[in-house]
Formats: C-alpha cells, sequence, structure tokens
C-alpha cells in the first residue's frame, strides 16, 4: 500500500532580490513521516518549510498540502492554515494569555468551537506535554523548554495532519533541549506527520524517517537517517556532520 | 448651617462639577473611540489615510486647546446645515461643541500613545496568529491590539488626567463646569481664597479618582499578577 502524499514540492523556486534561496526544490512528505530538514545556515532551511504554510511567498514552482495549491490565488490561506501546525524556534506564545488561554485560542475563536470542548482538548494536550499543571500560568513565568511545550501543545490544538518544526531547540539552554525532544519523539511514535528543521542528530537517528540535506538553496541529499549519518557520501554532508559533531 | 459656603453656593459648585465630569466622560469615550479608528487607518497601506492621519494629529498637537474650542465654538457652526445648527442652539451648543473640540484634540494625542504601544509588539506575534489561522482583523483584535493596549495604558491615563484638567477650558465658550462656576461665586461673594482653594481640593478628588483607577487597571492587565506572590 502506498501511503498519501501530504506535502509536494515541485521546481520550486525563491529569491530574496538577486539573491535565490531556494533553488528548483523538489520533494514530497507522506502522511505519517517524519522528515528532518538540516543544512548549513543560510541553506534554505527554514524558507523551505515557511513556505508550506505560506508565511513565506514562493517565485515560482508549486507547492501543494494535501492536494490544495499553497500559493495559487484564491487558496484561502486563513482555512489552509489550520490544516498545518507550526511551532517556532523563539515560542511566540502570546504573553497576555494563560497557557491554557494560548491551546484553546484557535479552536475557540478560529475553528469556533465550544469552550468546554476546547478546554477538555487543551487539558489532554497539556498533559501530553507534561504540563497539565500550569494550565493556569502565563508564558512569562514558564522556562524555554516549558513554553515551547505549550507551543506545541498549541499547534496541536488546531488537530492539524501535519506539524512544522522550525529549529525548536536552538534558542534553548542545553538543558532544556531533551524535554522538548522527547515530546517531540512521543509525537512521532504516535503516527503525526511531522518536518523539523533542526540540528539535532540524535533525534533525526531515533525517530526520523527521512533526512533532508540542504546546502545553498538545494536539497543535496534526500536519504534515510542511517545512510545519512553512516555513509554519507557527499563532502559537504561530511563536512556538516563533522562540524555538528564537534571533530575539528 | 454653612460650612464654608452657603448651601446655594456649593449647589452651583456641585452643578459645575457635574458638567465638568460629564464633559469629561463624553470627551473621554469619544476620544479613545476615534483613537482607535485614527491608528486603523494609519496602519493601512494607503499614503492618503497616513497624510490625513498625520495631518489631523499635527493640528491638534500644534495648535492651542483654547482656539481649537473657540474655533468649534464660533467658526464651525457656520459650516453646518441649518438644521443641525438649530439644534445645537437648542440642545446646549457650547457644551456639545466643547465635548467635540476637546475629544478632537485628546484623540490625536492617543492615537499617537496607541501606535507606540502597536509598534511595540514584535511581528512574530502576528506571525505566530496568521499561522494558527487568524485573518489579519482576529490577529489585531485577539493578539496586537491587547497587548498594545496593555504598553499604551500608562501614557492614556496621563492623557485621561490631562482631558479631565482641560475641561476648563470650556468655561471660555461659556459652558458652565466646575471653573465657571468657580468664578461665578468668587465674582459674587470676593471670597477669593476660599472658593479657589474648594475648587481646586475639587479637580484633585478627581485627578486622584483616575489616577486610582489607572493603576487598578494596571495591576489587573498585568499577565500572570497572582503569580508573582508565589514566585
Amino acid at each position: 500500500m502506498t501511503q498519501s502524499v501530504i506535502v509536494r514540492f515541485d521546481k520550486v523556486n525563491k529569491w530574496y532580490g538577486q539573491h535565490q534561496v531556494l533553488h528548483d526544490v523538489s520533494l514530497e512528505v507522506k502522511k505519517g513521516e517524519v522528515v528532518v530538514v538540516c543544512g548549513p545556515s543560510g541553506s534554505g532551511k527554514s524558507t523551505l518549510i515557511r513556505t508550506i504554510n505560506a508565511l513565506e511567498p514562493i517565485g515560482n514552482g508549486s507547492l501543494t498540502l494535501d492536494g490544495i495549491a499553497v500559493h495559487a490565488k484564491g487558496t484561502d490561506l486563513n482555512k489552509l492554515r489550520q490544516s498545518v501546525g507550526f511551532v517556532f524556534q523563539q515560542f511566540n506564545l502570546f504573553p497576555h494569555m494563560s497557557v491554557l488561554d494560548n491551546v484553546t485560542f484557535a479552536p475557540i475563536r478560529i475553528q469556533k468551537r465550544s469552550r468546554a470542548e476546547a478546554e477538555t482538548l487543551a487539558r489532554d494536550l497539556l498533559a501530553r506535554v507534561g504540563l497539565a499543571e500550569k494550565a493556569g500560568s502565563f508564558p512569562g513565568f514558564l522556562s524555554g523548554g516549558q513554553q515551547q511545550r505549550v507551543a506545541i501543545a498549541r499547534a496541536l490544538a488546531l488537530q492539524p495532519p501535519v506539524i512544522l518544526f522550525d529549529e525548536p531547540t536552538s534558542a534553548l539552554d542545553p538543558e532544556m533541549v531533551g524535554e522538548v525532544l522527547q515530546v517531540m519523539k512521543a509525537l512521532a511514535r504516535d503516527g503525526m506527520t511531522m518536518i523539523c528543521v533542526t540540528h539535532e542528530m540524535g533525534f533525526a537517528r531515533e525517530v526520523g524517517d527521512r533526512v533532508i540535506f540542504m546546502d545553498q538553496g538545494r536539497v543535496v541529499v534526500d536519504t534515510t537517517p542511517d545512510l545519512f549519518f553512516d555513509a554519507p557520501d557527499h563532502p559537504r554532508v561530511k563536512r556538516f556532520l563533522s562540524d555538528v559533531r564537534g571533530e575539528h | 448651617m454653612n460650612f464654608l459656603l452657603p448651601p446655594d453656593q456649593w449647589a452651583m459648585l456641585f452643578g459645575g462639577l457635574r458638567t465638568t465630569i460629564l464633559l469629561f466622560a463624553i470627551a473621554w469615550i469619544g476620544a479613545f473611540a476615534l483613537a482607535l479608528i485614527l491608528v486603523i487607518v494609519r496602519a493601512t497601506d494607503y499614503r492618503v489615510c497616513r497624510w490625513s492621519v498625520d495631518a489631523f494629529v499635527a493640528y491638534h498637537r500644534n495648535v492651542p486647546l483654547l482656539v481649537q474650542v473657540m474655533f468649534w465654538y464660533f467658526a464651525m457652526p457656520e459650516l453646518l446645515p441649518e438644521g443641525i445648527r438649530f439644534w445645537l442652539y437648542d440642545h446646549n451648543a457650547e457644551f456639545c461643541l466643547a465635548a467635540i473640540a476637546l475629544a478632537l484634540g485628546s484623540a490625536a494625542y492617543q492615537a499617537e500613545d496607541i501606535r507606540s504601544g502597536l509598534r511595540a509588539i514584535p511581528g512574530t506575534q502576528f506571525e505566530a496568529a496568521r499561522a494558527l489561522g487568524c485573518t489579519y482583523m482576529e490577529t489585531m483584535r485577539f493578539i496586537v491590539v491587547p497587548q498594545a493596549l496593555r504598553i499604551s495604558l500608562p501614557p492614556l491615563v496621563g492623557r485621561a488626567l490631562l482631558l479631565f484638567k482641560n475641561t476648563s477650558i470650556a468655561m471660555a465658550i461659556g459652558v458652565a463646569e466646575l471653573t465657571y462656576r468657580t468664578r461665578e461665586i468668587e465674582n459674587l461673594t470676593f471670597n477669593t481664597f476660599t472658593i479657589f482653594g474648594i475648587a481646586t481640593v475639587l479637580y484633585l478628588l478627581g485627578t486622584f479618582s483616575l489616577m486610582a483607577f489607572g493603576s487598578w487597571l494596571e495591576r489587573r492587565a498585568t499577565p500572570g499578577r497572582k503569580e508573582r506572590h508565589h514566585a
């Protein structure tokens, strides 16, 4: 049985002025897959996933999410964005709302679900990220790791079929990286479709189905974690791996 | 029994105070509503909109309030259709026109305060809301404006105090508010020290109440104010 494709890039190009940030990107992500996107700084990884929910426009080519052309004229982006979760590097929680309100915000205000229903769902999600007891707290009183776990719960609250992570652990103190990765790994094991820009190679190896390596706006390597880590055949990948492993 | 003033003069003063409070309340509500509209219009991409708002703000910040009030009272009715003009003259024109002039002047300042609050909200908040499927208006309404208002609260409280005190300028066009009544009693009795002393105390009571209300709002608007005690 072939799994259905949920995200498809077809020859996507993007420029910032003269500078080309995405170069003929073509790739597919299937339902249930965990795809790790890595590469050196400035290689276009963040831009790549930000085009999936149209936080960034594309130049040309086509990009579909669940069969819908994301960047086509007339696509209802607000509706489309409800079907794709996004987790930011800097969490971007809403500081004027409690943790619970951060998570119930979109279901109540955007999806017009009842408060009772949204709160039941939110408390369930907060329990899943290990923060049930923080429901009444405000983001400013949480550690970075806790904030990022709330941000994951917020992204899940719309029950999207796919969730995007943009360097979710890069802004965290080292001792908090683990708690966020644990939540992400649990999600992956539950069968969530995930596209993660991250340098956490342990995560990629443990739960990743595929690793995509980008360099200068191109997808250079698209392979399995085992092949990527154990038998890198691309010189740029070898250099990158030795850099992230701290071998100098 | 007279305490400082005979009862009829107290009645005059409190009548004046009532007018002052009413003038302030109406002008403030109008000013705040208009300020929000000015901010939204200013935030659009159209150059004409931005320029009009900037011109509005510049006029009200650079022309003396007394001139603005007199302009509204003496000049503006000439431009109004006859029906509205006669309606005004039948319905306390001084009060209505003073309220309009005060509201417009305060709106210009409040709009600037709210706008600087808006600029303090990082673009990433906007992005986070958009990523959840919020429209532009939903993003503004639920995410950006509530945070901006919290930041703007201290300067807005200052504007409210200023507006409360500036209601006294309405006496220049004959609105029988507190300062007007004070002058009237003073002319009648030459009891200068007592009557201006009482007026001062009444104004202070008004401004202190506003300040207390402002700091209550600020405490209420601080996210997680209850947690701070445990932290």
